[in-house]
């Protein structure tokens, strides 16, 4: 018993790393208009890992469905622009991004979290 | 897809619409576009910038401006406040059941789970809390799902694994005893149940508390009117604010606010700007004067035209710049972000190693005090007050300096604004007012003081240089007609030469003088006495022959000797620039107690001297007119633009100070100074409570003191943790400007 529950512990520490730090969620595409609509709701901003192509510029639309105050602004890391997210309202961002990697967007709190994958979309 | 409208002006015919209709249709993403030539306004329809339509109407030959709807915050409100209720709702009804269970069971009321009939009683308690983890917790169950399926974790994951594993824990034990010994035989519902309210009831704390933080915000919002008294067809009509176009007339009555940005066409007026620029006297205005919206005409009534609308005024630039700096993140918030973004899943295996710990190391009941320990290290845990130390700072700081009509540009800047060792002021226009009057003429050989006026005005009369606005007002004062000349040059740093009534004549510096062998010996020590006394002597040299000095002073603000003696408490070294005399610059320097003066300091070369501090190792904040100290403005560590009025459009500087006055410098360093401290206090309590808390909560004090700790203290903790956060960061609201310790 005392080993079972000792295996299961460590295994759920192995899952934990896995799941939220090697193993990344799919990573969504945008439309040809180049643009995504980003629910933010839950704690989660759905989808949270988008695909966006290289050296365009893309638009963000965010609908802000939680009307709790963590979730009223979005920040983007290393890009140093942020978004005011009305309830209810579509908010838009237009990005470009002319070097290829991950970009994290999250809310002020880092609870809501996302990222922007910047790659080229042949 | 979104429908905007614009407020066109130029069309003065119906056949514009045409052109004004191409222009917006040429613009990528409008679908549909229609001009009312009634009313110069186009509906436009798509997914377009704004920007974009603008720059397209414009260079068609027209012009545009948005029309923006009124901000709403009274709906903003109403939807945090149906939320806060909403909260408070949750965490009442979770209260509910959680408060008397906890009593009873304190009290020895509940039966005993050894007994079938225990067991019943305790099933439907579970079954009690379960409707209150429905109801009232619901949204940390969905938002922890959610956050895992997208391979994220967040608050709401510690919340709902802790209460649900108090929840799970104790049902298991109601409908099977047996599976842990007697003695560990506890139910935990009343902690769920606890737990929950206490979250809820924290969250609607912290609404509340930053409600506070965003009130500067709101109070410029505010100041926007709702309406204009619009003169159309001859009449007087009250138009709603987002209805007025460019280029129209309106009116404004004493006591009310200018609704928009404009040009007075006729009438005159005080106004009072202090909201916009914290300049407590209110301004004159007079015909061809500007006004700002959002400030109050204090007397007379006047008519004006109106030149910025929607967005582009300058109220709604100040917004824009304000909300754009609060939302921006300074160096000092990085590693709290950082630790934000992987502390979930550190706490996760923290808490699966706490558990471990417990399950072999305990000696008695090692189940429940594993499972105990676990859950309190769960709930206690506050990613929150980390993630929220720095921004929310940042919000009140930046909106409190706003109220003094400093405009702080990012939080980098009002983080570096705190540092600064030396602080270096262009003498004309910040030190002084910039307005330069004649205060002596002295006459060589046969000249008289007339002619030499006449001269010197003469010369100077196409020039918008202030000394030179000086001397031309002194001849015009004296009612002296000018003659016209020739050959007319500029020597940049020197002076000006040209040619009148068949005289050369040279105005300048003694550089000037040296430079066209003129002899001026018999004049240094005229020249000498008057800078002494801060007077800027100009030689006039007539046919190669020095004719006077003529001395133009520029007043010292009544505000800036107090700016500066300030500056010297806060420990910051005072440096002026200069393009005057040595000896002029010293008497300025001397009666001003500057610490250090550079004289003869060419335009171009004011960023060189910014570099020279900053090798000496200063941290070096530079003030400056924002147009011609641009280079030295970006060099700088932290570039102050003194604006007039709400001339907010400064793209040089860090920071705007809408009140041309050196005491917006104090104040913008003082409250960088408050903000930061503030934030540290924040990110200290932050780290500090998380780590002290995770091992008291895991049970590091039970071996050296047998104290573990009760998983609703540590609910009531984490619950507190991130409202002491905001409330910490509103004690910036009392932050005291320098002016008005005046």
């Amino acid at each position: 018993m005392t080993l079972a529950v000792n295996l299961l512990a460590v295994v759920l520490i192995v899952a934990i790393i896995w799941w939220f730090w090697l193993s990344t969620a799919t990573a969504r595409s945008m439309g040809s208009n180049r643009l995504i609509e980003i629910q933010v709701e839950n704690g989660v901003y759905s989808p949270a890992r988008i695909e966006v192509p290289l050296k365009q510029p893309f638009t963000l639309r965010f609908i802000r469905k939680d009307a709790s105050p963590c979730a009223e602004k979005v920040f983007f890391e290393g890009l140093d622009k942020s978004l005011l997210l009305p309830l209810e309202e579509p908010a838009e961002i237009e990005l470009s991004l002319s070097t290829a990697g991950e970009y994290a967007f999250s809310c002020e709190m880092k609870m809501y979290q996302g990222s922007l994958l910047a790659k080229e979309i042949i | 897809m979104t429908v905007r409208h614009f407020s066109i002006g130029g069309m003065s015919c119906a056949g514009c619409v045409a052109g004004v209709e191409k222009a917006l249709k040429s613009v990528d993403g409008v679908v549909a576009s229609a001009v009312n030539f009634a009313e110069h306004t186009a509906e436009v329809e798509g997914s377009f910038s704004s920007a974009a339509l603008i720059k397209a109407v414009v260079d068609a030959g027209y012009e545009a401006a948005l029309l923006q709807s009124e901000e709403d915050t009274a709906e903003k409100e109403a939807a945090e406040f149906q939320y806060y209720r909403s909260l408070l709702k949750k965490a009442f009804v979770a209260a509910l059941i959680g408060v008397p269970l906890f009593i009873f069971g304190m009290s020895g009321m509940l039966p005993d789970l050894n007994n079938a009939q225990g067991q019943i009683v305790w099933f439907f308690i579970g079954f009690a809390t379960a409707f209150v983890i429905w109801f009232s917790g619901a949204h940390f169950y969905t938002g922890a799902w959610k956050a895992f399926k997208n391979h994220n974790a967040n608050m709401d994951t510690l919340i709902a694994l802790g209460t649900g594993t108090a929840w799970i824990f104790s049902m298991v034990i109601t409908i099977n005893p047996e599976l842990v010994p007697s003695l560990a035989r506890h139910a935990y519902f009343e902690a769920a149940a606890i737990i929950i309210a206490l979250i809820n009831f924290g969250s609607a704390l912290e609404m509340r508390a930053r409600g506070k933080t965003s009130e500067a915000i709101k109070r410029l919002i505010g100041l926007q009117p709702k309406t204009a008294r619009v003169v159309r067809n001859g009449k007087e009509i009250d138009v709603v604010i987002n209805q007025v176009g460019l280029n129209e007339t309106v009116r404004v009555r004493p006591g009310e606010k200018v609704p928009l940005d404009g040009v007075i066409i006729d009438g005159h007026s005080l106004v009072d700007e202090s909201m916009l620029t914290g300049e407590p006297l209110a301004v004159e205005k007079n015909t061809g004067d500007g006004v700002i919206g959002g400030t109050i005409n204090k007397s007379g009534s006047f008519l004006f035209q109106t030149k910025r609308i929607g967005n582009e005024t300058a109220l709604a630039q100040i917004i824009a710049l304000v909300r754009k700096a609060q939302n921006s993140k300074p160096a000092i918030g990085k590693l709290a972000d950082k630790i934000s973004a992987v502390f979930v899943p550190i706490v996760l295996i923290i808490a699966v190693i706490t558990f471990l710990l417990w399950f072999n190391l305990a000696e008695e009941m090692p189940v429940s005090y594993a499972l105990v320990t676990m859950m309190t290290v769960l709930i206690i845990a506050c990613p929150c007050a980390l993630g929220l130390a720095t921004p929310i700072s940042i919000m009140v700081g930046v909106g409190k300096a706003a109220e003094f009509g400093v405009l702080i540009r990012n939080g980098e800047a009002l983080q570096t604004a705190g540092k600064l060792n030396a602080v270096v002021l262009d003498k004309t226009g910040t030190i002084t007012k910039g307005q330069p009057s004649v205060t002596s003429v002295i006459t060589y050989g046969e000249w008289q003081e007339k002619a030499i006026l006449m001269l010197a005005a003469s010369i100077e009369k196409g020039s918008e240089h202030p000394l030179a606005e000086a001397i031309v007002s002194a001849a015009t004062a004296q009612n002296i007609a000018l003659a016209d000349s020739q050959n007319f040059q500029a020597v940049a740093g020197h002076g000006v030469l040209a040619d009148i009534d068949a005289h050369h004549v040279l105005l300048g510096n003694a550089a000037l003088m040296k430079k066209n062998n003129i002899a001026f010996e018999q004049a240094q020590t005229d020249a000498r006495r008057l800078a002494e006394q801060a007077q800027t002597p100009m030689y006039l040299a007539v046919d190669k022959q020095l004719a006077g000095i003529i001395a133009v002073a520029d007043p010292i603000k009544e505000d800036s000797v107090q700016a500066i003696n300030a500056l010297h408490k806060l420990g910051i070294k005072v440096v002026m620039l200069t393009g005057d005399n040595k000896h002029t610059a010293e008497a300025v320097a001397k009666q001003l107690s500057i610490d250090e003066y550079f004289a003869e300091v060419l335009p171009e070369d004011k960023e060189q001297k910014v570099a020279l501090l900053q090798a000496q190792g200063k941290v070096v904040g530079m003030v400056g007119d924002g147009i011609n100290d641009a280079p030295a403005l970006a060099r700088a560590d932290v570039g102050f633009a003194i604006g007039t009025g709400t001339d907010v459009a400064i793209e040089s500087a860090d920071v705007t100070l809408m009140r041309g006055s050196l005491l917006g410098v104090v104040d913008a360093i003082a409250i960088s100074k408050a903000t930061v401290r503030n934030i540290k206090q924040n990110l200290f309590g932050a780290f500090v409570y998380n780590s002290l808390g995770i091992p008291i909560a895991a049970g590091i004090l039970f071996p050296l003191m047998g104290i573990l700790l009760n998983p609703m203290i540590a609910g009531a903790a984490m619950a507190m943790s991130s409202v002491t956060v905001v409330s910490n960061a509103n004690r910036l609201r009392w932050f005291r400007s320098s002016g008005a310790e005046k």
